[in-house]
Parts: structure tokens; sequence; C-alpha cells
């Protein structure tokens, strides 16, 4: 595949990694925050953490939109589904997180209409064809995807199509990443930034955290080469004193980002004053809602939800683990009653979660490395 | 899913230019390019899809920059292993 397997050439990462490796300075230890899942994923899927030098420490952030959803919130969105005349339309990854009575998969199972859908248009599309019921589409992800759920809006409107809404879960990635930068648990090195919300809202908002902060950051790719350069391009960055914001994924990423897109996010979402998010607690001006002028497309006005706070539970340590405190082995319940196929947390259940990418991929090398060491393989 | 992959845009729609078909893969389907009509692509060019819209276009140049990086660093490796091969150390 053009423009991905270019990027995943082994011996490139291996050259990568003894560039790497010979940034470090002896007896200093580097810790880098990738904030997205979607880095967490490729970091696990291709065993990335191997071809660093010990010194450096991979920290996994809260860039998963799916995970960071409050419990309460997902009761909400099953409140809105379970309404006869609703027929609730979902991203794939939603599925299977957990609220307080089951997931959505479960209630589909019962007989509840929720269908999967792979874009917010096609939520259009089930509406067109079903002028009798009520479409809401549940409306998660970062600033990556809130261009997508503003232009299907915009679409609806357009059209007159009077039986569409959204449950807008969208939030924003830099009050979290400041959430994190002021966490008196982490002590950072610097951070790899987020690919794909970055087309949106271009690198100028992360500037903030070289300049205030001292940290650099690099805006990195998602396939493994993307990574390793970025890591480099962090290491460099160290060994020169400087903290700036530096663009790796600059085939994708522009530097200002869509004003398209940012245009119609400001025309039909506004930020909540605040919002919870599952282990941060509740951050300010962190997330979307959909504006006064759409409100007949804002399913939070159109029908009532319960708005309940729901803890955690007992077990479940998925806070810490969107924190980067600890680390998903570290989880008491991770592999034991939190597994994929019954999942306590978010962590496990999201395909960009932290705990499922380990699940999936890292386990096995942490078993085997170890046994072959003491059975005197290399 | 909320992922964004790289696709060859093949023909804008006719009769609505917010919609193109593209190849992903083999796979061609219509995506909405309403996000790109700053600057919209043209047959030939590739985009970044995600959820059924393109985010941004994948520029040539820059991706063709970041190949020669690697492409270098890739070079000085395998000079190296080449170099090591022919040492006399002992």
């Amino acid at each position: 595949m053009r423009f991905v397997d270019e990027f995943r050439d082994a011996d490139k990462a291996h050259a990568l990694a003894a560039k790497i490796a010979a940034l470090c300075s002896p007896g200093r230890e580097y810790k880098f925050m990738e904030v997205c899942g979607g880095h967490t994923h490729t970091i696990y899927k291709h065993g990335l953490e191997d071809y660093l030098p010990e010194a450096i420490t991979l920290v996994h952030g809260p860039g998963c939109p799916v995970c960071v959803i409050p419990m309460g919130r997902i009761d909400d969105a099953m409140h809105l589904a379970s309404r006869p005349d609703v027929i609730m339309t979902s991203f794939g990854d939603m599925m299977r997180v957990p609220g307080s009575n089951g997931s959505f998969f479960d209630a589909k199972a019962a007989g509840t209409d929720i269908r999967m859908v792979y874009s917010p248009l096609d939520s259009l599309k089930i509406a067109r064809q079903n002028p009798d019921r009520h479409v809401v589409f549940m409306a998660i992800g970062f600033e990556t995807t809130a261009p997508s759920t503003a232009m299907t809006m915009l679409r609806a409107h357009a059209e007159g199509l009077s039986n569409f809404s959204v449950f807008c879960n969208h939030v924003t990635i830099i009050p979290a990443i400041k959430a994190i930068l002021d966490s008196p648990d982490l002590r950072l090195d610097g951070f790899i930034g987020p690919g794909h919300v970055s087309t949106v809202i271009g690198c100028r908002p992360y500037e903030f955290i070289a300049r205030d902060y001292g940290k650099p950051v690099v805006v990195a790719g998602f396939e493994p080469l993307d990574i390793l350069q970025s890591i480099y391009m962090l290491m460099l960055q160290l060994s020169q004193g400087r903290s700036e914001v530096e663009n790796q994924y600059s085939r994708v990423v522009p530097w200002n980002g869509n004003l398209v897109a940012l245009k119609a996010i400001a025309e039909t979402m506004e930020l909540r004053p605040y919002f919870e998010w599952r282990g941060l607690g509740f951050i300010s001006h962190s997330a979307l809602r959909v504006r006064e002028k759409y409100a007949e497309m804002d399913a939070e006005r159109l029908f009532s939800v319960p708005g309940v706070r729901v803890a955690d539970p007992k077990a479940c340590q998925c806070g810490e683990v969107l924190k980067g405190v600890l680390k998903p082995w570290e989880c008491k319940v991770f592999g034991t009653a939190c597994t994929p196929e019954t999942p306590i947390g978010t962590c496990m259940v999201s395909p960009e979660g932290a705990c499922a990418a380990y699940y999936n991929y890292g386990r096995m090398n942490r078993d085997r490395v170890p046994e072959a060491a003491r059975a005197g393989r290399p | 899913m909320c992922l964004g992959i790289p696709g060859e845009v093949i023909e804008i729609h006719a009769d609505q230019p917010d919609l193109a078909k593209v190849n992903v893969s083999g796979v061609k389907r219509l995506i909405n390019i309403g996000l790109l009509s700053d600057d919209p692509p043209k047959p030939g060019e590739w985009v970044l899809i995600h959820v059924g819209f393109a985010l941004s276009k994948i520029d040539e140049a820059e991706a063709a920059a970041a190949m020669a990086f690697l492409e270098g660093i890739g070079q000085a490796y395998e000079d190296e292993i080449a170099a090591l091969r022919e040492s006399l150390i002992e």
C-alpha cells in the first residue's frame, strides 16, 4: 500500500533505533508520552519499545475518545437508544463499551435498534429511509472526527431532514494534555503529538507545551518509522537544549490545520463549560455540544437523559492507565477479570485503548523474552 | 472505526462535487471531500480518509522528503554494517 508500506521498513527501523540510542546521555532516563490511542496501538503492534534503549520509556496518554467517556454518558446513550421511536447509530468501537447495564452490543442482542455505521453520513441515509423513526447519531471522537459530525449536521440542515439528531460527546485534546502536564503524578520529557487531530487543529495549539512547560513536541504519523523518527527528533531536541513543536507527519498535517473543518465545527458546536472525563475528572472547556442554532439536531434538547454521574467499578483502574501512571499489566484486573471478551473498563474495550493494544500484541513479548533469556537463547 | 487511511482520488462525482470516488487498496467507494473545499483534490491525488471524509491531502513532496530522510538513515546503517563486516579487530 502506498504511503504505508514505505514507512514500515525494518532496516530503517533499526537504523533509527541506533541513532536514538546514540543520543542517550549515560545515566539519564527519558519518558515520552504518546497522546493518541492510535500511536499506542502502533507501538504495541510493532513492538517498537523493543527497538528503544532501556533508558527510554513510553507513557500512554488519554487520546482514546472512547476510553474517556464516563459510564453515566453511556447510560444516557442507552436511554436514548431504548426509545421505540429511535434508531441509534454508532461507530463500531462504541458497541462493546460497558454501561451500568451492559453495552450497545448487549442491548442490540436484546432487540434495541442500534446500528453500526462507518460514517456519520450513513445515519442520514437511514433517516431518509425511515421517515417515521428518529435517528440519533452517537457522536464521539476528538477534533479529528468533530468536523465530520459537523458536516453531516450541515448536510441534514440543507436537506431539511427533520428526523435526525446528534448525541454529542466530542472532546478536545488540548485540555487533556494540559491536565496531564499539571498532574503531580507524572514527569515527562516530551510528547509524541497527536497525528490526525493535528490535521484539523494544526500544530500551533501545542506551542504552549514547548514555550510554557519547556517540553518538546513532535507531531507524529502512525506507521512504525513515523513514531521512531519522532522519538529521534525528540531526543535531538533534548540533546540540543531545544523545546519546540515539530511536525514529523508533514505529508499529512498542515501547520495551520484545516480551516474549513474548524469553521464547520464552530458553526454547529460550542464548548461545554465543563465535561467529565473518565480518569481525569471534570475538565473545563474540554468538550463540545450542539449550538442553540441547531437545537433541532441536539438529542439532549429533544429528549431528556438521566444525566446521572456513575462511578467506575471499584476494580477498574482505567483512570490511572489513561493518565499514564499505570501500565496495563499493572492494573489488578488486567487479563483476569478484565479481558476483551469480558471488559470491565474502556481501556480494554476500545481498539485504541492501551489495555486492548497490550493484550492483543504486547503480552507475548513480555512472557517470552524472560523465558527465552532463562533458556539461554538470545 | 476512527482510523485515517490514505486513498487515491479516481474521479469527482458529476452531480455532487462534494463527493469523490476513491480507491483504497483496491476498494472503491464514494467519500465526502467537502472539508477540502479550499483546495479540492483532483483525480490522481491522494487524500487521508477518516469516517467517510477526506481530512487532508497527502503532500507528495513532503512524503518524498520523509522517505529521503529515511533512505539516508537506512543507507548510513547499511554502510555501517558493511564496514563492520570488513573490520579486522581481534
